[in-house]
């Protein structure tokens, strides 16, 4: 079974209707110990990195994800939230990922919002995959480059794609809304 | 580098897809979904669902509909038409949409765009906006085009984005159905006033008209319905003839 983190940031429909069509079974749950027993995690989102962090910490849901030991993939907040510290809120993350989360300031537009390029591929995630694969992003911050990151994308800086450690995934960009490409990634990932 | 996007326009009209030429004479263009599935086939970037109807006989977009588009589409789509208030936007959302589209509603109580904005995020706000050239101005349209207002497209296009709008569809009524090329002069103004991405609709007629917005606007999106519907441009010829002329584009 795979499991997907509940909390009070969407968009988790799409997420879960990706992994329906690959055909695997999920639920949507914030217990702590479904969460302990799934094959796999994903912990997704899109909102607030503040808010977001409140409610898993009121929830100990902090402590059970740094805690979990099968494969976890975070996407997009999810990602963020797996770091160090968020300029967003000044908040202060799960520390999963050795890399801190900074406002793109020297963009022409923000958010980061569309199709782009994904480089320096180093992991299993991007099986197939060909450099400069492209894929969806929607964000207005963005992991600076460190030790655990496993593909970069440059908008205005060059960030972290993707993070890499131990048993824990994730990607900046939405696997579940980047077509094929993505779809290769998330499969990747479930057959990890 | 970030491409710039295709994007496919669905209208649709009780559960069926339909284009309009100068936004009337209403005509079938077949199942969304169906159609959906071929863009995504094909190339395109994201879709946009539009139900036309929705404003003027004050129907609520179909949420079955959105949620079956989700099943099946992996790419984002934003959904509009008759969104009145956070609660439309909150169905649609849950639904699988990544974005909604708010047009007349937010003309009658700009303070829509705050709310849906706060409560979603500015990236889920997409800011329609319906323009037709009259006396030497761009002024903005409602109703699905059927009333006119007393806002200047420009000040409009800065009020919303300053209200929390993160994207603006902007649709020359003059261009729109012509497949005379997209509305340039006012898609570049409102694209080097606004600090948000610029959708540009209406005209679009050939590959060309697409290579002049890229090359000659801010554009960072072109949409188009009834030239994807009926095949007249294939997406995947579109994005090679605008690859080989050097406007990014995603191919793979």
């Amino acid at each position: 079974m795979i499991a997907i983190i509940k909390y009070n940031a969407g968009n988790i429909t799409s997420v879960q209707n990706a992994v329906r069509r690959l055909g695997y079974d999920s639920i949507v749950t914030n217990d702590p110990q479904a969460l302990r027993a799934a094959e796999k995690v994903i912990f997704p989102g899109v909102g607030e990195a503040s808010s977001a962090m409140n409610y898993l910490t009121e929830r100990g849901l902090d402590q059970v994800i740094k805690s979990l030991e099968q494969p976890v993939l975070g996407i997009c907040l999810g990602l963020q939230l797996m770091c160090l510290e968020s300029e967003e809120g000044s908040t202060s993350c799960l520390g999963i990922f050795d890399t801190k989360v900074k406002r793109f300031n020297d963009a022409e537009l923000v958010p980061h919002m569309g199709w782009n390029s994904i480089k320096n591929l180093r992991s299993s995630l991007f099986n197939t995959l060909e450099e400069g694969d492209d894929t969806y992003f929607v964000h207005s911050y963005y992991a600076e480059i460190s030790r655990d990151t496993s593909a970069i994308c440059e908008y205005s800086v060059v960030f972290s794609a993707a993070l890499e450690k131990q048993n824990f995934y994730a990607t900046q960009f939405h696997p579940e809304k980047s077509a094929g490409i993505g779809e290769q990634i998330l499969n990747n990932f479930l057959k990890l | 580098m970030l491409k710039k996007r295709i994007i496919p326009c669905l209208d649709i009209k009780d559960g069926r897809t339909v284009k309009g030429i100068n936004f009337e004479s209403i005509k079938d263009a077949g199942d969304p979904i169906e159609l959906a599935r071929r863009y995504v086939s094909e190339g395109a970037d994201e879709l946009v669902f539009l139900d036309i109807t929705a404003t003027v006989e004050k129907r609520k977009t179909l949420v079955d509909l959105v949620k079956n588009i989700s099943k099946e589409i992996d790419i984002p789509f934003t959904v509009g038409g008759g969104i009145n208030c956070v609660e439309d936007v909150e169905s649609i959302i849950s639904a699988g949409a990544d974005k909604v589209s708010i047009n007349s509603s937010a003309v009658k109580r700009p303070k829509l765009i705050r709310e849906i904005a706060d409560r979603f995020g500015s990236q889920c706000v997409v800011l329609a906006i319906d323009t037709k050239f009259i006396d030497n101005e761009w002024i903005v349209f409602v109703n699905g085009g059927r009333t006119a207002t007393e806002l200047r497209t420009t000040s409009w296009a800065k009020t919303v984005t300053e209200l929390g709008a993160g994207e603006i569809l902007l649709t020359s009524m003059n261009n729109d159905g012509t497949k005379d090329g997209f509305a340039l002069p006012i898609v570049e103004e409102v694209s080097e006033l606004v600090n948000v991405p610029v959708i540009a609709s209406g005209g679009a007629g050939s590959m060309q008209d697409f290579k002049d917005l890229f090359s000659q606007t801010r554009a960072t999106a072109g949409l188009a319905a009834s030239i994807f519907h009926y095949n007249e441009i294939p997406i995947q010829a579109l994005k090679t003839y605008l690859k080989t002329n050097e406007i990014p584009v995603r191919c793979r």
